[in-house]
């Protein structure tokens, strides 16, 4: 195997910077120092890896992977799907795929959300999967509702399903949220706006795919996922030395 | 104009926010849903090597500890392989190196037990010292933050990474202090988001 090169840099103009005044946690959560430029390593370029031992084929239908059997999950019946590429455009498979998410009516199955919308005795709120050879994934969810936080006094997320996603490194370790075309809250969103973007803003805002969706019984949404890409060749002589 | 380049950007990061242990951690969460959770056993009972626990706080920029963070440590083994298939040599049966915890919603500490990894291969033919690569992520962190940490009783002074950093007095912040508690080997790592001392941030 030709040994590959170094990830393409994060675009830091891309991303959300650390500092974001109006998403208030940040504040005192965020460096202040800049961050040091690190050239990739073997440290960099590995990172875990996952197999079918490690999950269970209902993982991914969040619709029943923790209802009651014979019940179902309350809510708007969605399939989330996609392709994990990188930024060459090539597929990547047999990689992990975790989200979670409100369940209908915006509440967490969490000791710490104390909204008052009901939890829903057959909804957990998490799934995970791992993408084919072709780098495609899909989980089978309820749309999560909008629910209210503490940032300005009336602030709300719009639906929102949380995503994490490892690749074949650990330079692509990469957690993000995925949200729903059509949202009236999503330009008032404080979180979503510290994506300085308005491209990247509608990267992450999955479109209504009436392609995959399943008449009569289920509506689809097209989420793809990019991680970083990386060179093809080194142009060094070698990463791990001799 | 000129022509367009047709690479894709990467998704952009967006906050873990604070119910990450739903998706990542569940039984945290307060609830029990898969077969196994991944991440809580980093070494695997056939691992060579000294068995350590490492342990910490994650303090904000008031001082205070922050209480939903979570951590996910890559490591090479106990001769510096990694479990991957771009690291040169073999890993024992069981290691995979790579861990993922939570604070303790009360006082913020986390903590996991591995073995020291071993030195790995450098850039340019260099060597780097054994070295844990930590991601933290949390409500307010609106990108990942990588770090690495460094044991003070190995020798550090030639490590590239720790090298190339330019202010001397910040790399101290990488380094974990060795106590003994019970028999156990511990490494206290405390990591600063913001102000005085505040830890050392990589763009890997
Ligand atoms: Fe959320």
């Amino acid at each position: 195997m030709p040994l590959k090169g170094e990830f393409y840099q994060r675009d830091r103009e891309w991303h959300p910077k650390a500092y974001t005044h109006d998403y208030k946690t940040s504040v005192a959560r965020s460096p202040r120092q800049s961050l040091i430029s690190l050239e990739n390593t073997v440290s960099e370029i590995t990172g875990p890896r996952f197999g079918h031992g490690d999950i269970d084929p209902g993982d991914n239908d969040l619709i029943y992977n923790y209802a009651q059997s014979g019940e179902s999950a309350i809510g708007e019946r969605i399939i989330l799907h996609g392709r994990v590429l990188d930024e060459n455009a090539r597929p990547v498979p047999n990689t992990l795929v975790e989200i979670w998410q409100a369940n209908a009516g915006g509440r967490y199955r969490h000791k710490k959300d104390t909204y008052l919308a009901p939890i829903d005795p057959n909804f957990g709120g998490c799934g995970r999967t791992i993408t084919d050879e072709n780098g495609y994934y899909f989980f089978r969810t309820v749309k999560p509702g909008a629910y209210p936080w503490r940032n300005w006094v009336n602030s709300w997320r719009p639906a929102h399903i949380h995503v994490s996603i490892f690749g074949t490194a650990f330079a692509q370790r990469l957690i993000t949220q995925c949200y729903f075309e059509g949202d009236p809250l999503i330009p008032h969103c404080p979180i979503l706006k510290t994506v300085p973007m308005q491209e990247g803003i509608e990267q992450l805002t999955a479109a209504l795919d009436l392609n995959a969706t399943i008449p009569l019984d289920t509506i689809a949404y097209k989420f793809d996922i990019v991680l970083r890409g990386r060179r093809s060749t080194l142009f060094e002589n070698r990463l791990e030395g001799n | 104009m000129v022509q367009k380049l047709d690479y894709l950007k990467e998704t952009p990061s967006q906050t873990a926010g604070p119910y990450v242990h739903i998706g990542l951690a569940p039984g945290a969460a307060g609830f029990d849903i898969y077969k196994q959770e991944l991440g809580w056993d980093i070494a695997g009972p056939n691992a060579a090597g000294e068995r350590i626990r490492v342990q910490g706080l994650v303090i904000d920029g008031m001082g205070a500890p922050v209480k939903d963070v979570l951590l996910e440590a890559w490591q090479a083994n106990a001769s510096g392989v990694y479990a991957h298939e771009e690291s040169t040599g073999e890993v024992e049966d069981g290691f995979r190196g790579w861990g993922r915890v939570i604070t303790d919603f009360d006082t913020g500490e986390w903590g996991f037990d591995t073995v020291k990894p071993g030195p790995v291969p450098g850039r340019y033919g260099s060597t780097q010292a054994p070295h844990i690569n930590l991601w933290i992520v949390a409500r307010g962190i609106n990108v990942g933050l990588n770090t690495r940490l460094y044991f003070e009783d190995e020798d550090n002074s030639a490590d590239p990474v720790l090298n190339g950093i330019e202010w001397v007095n910040r790399r101290s912040t990488l380094i974990a202090k060795r106590t003994e508690r019970e028999g156990k080997v511990v490494y206290r790592f405390d990591i600063r988001l913001q102000g005085e001392g505040e830890t050392v941030f990589f763009d890997i």
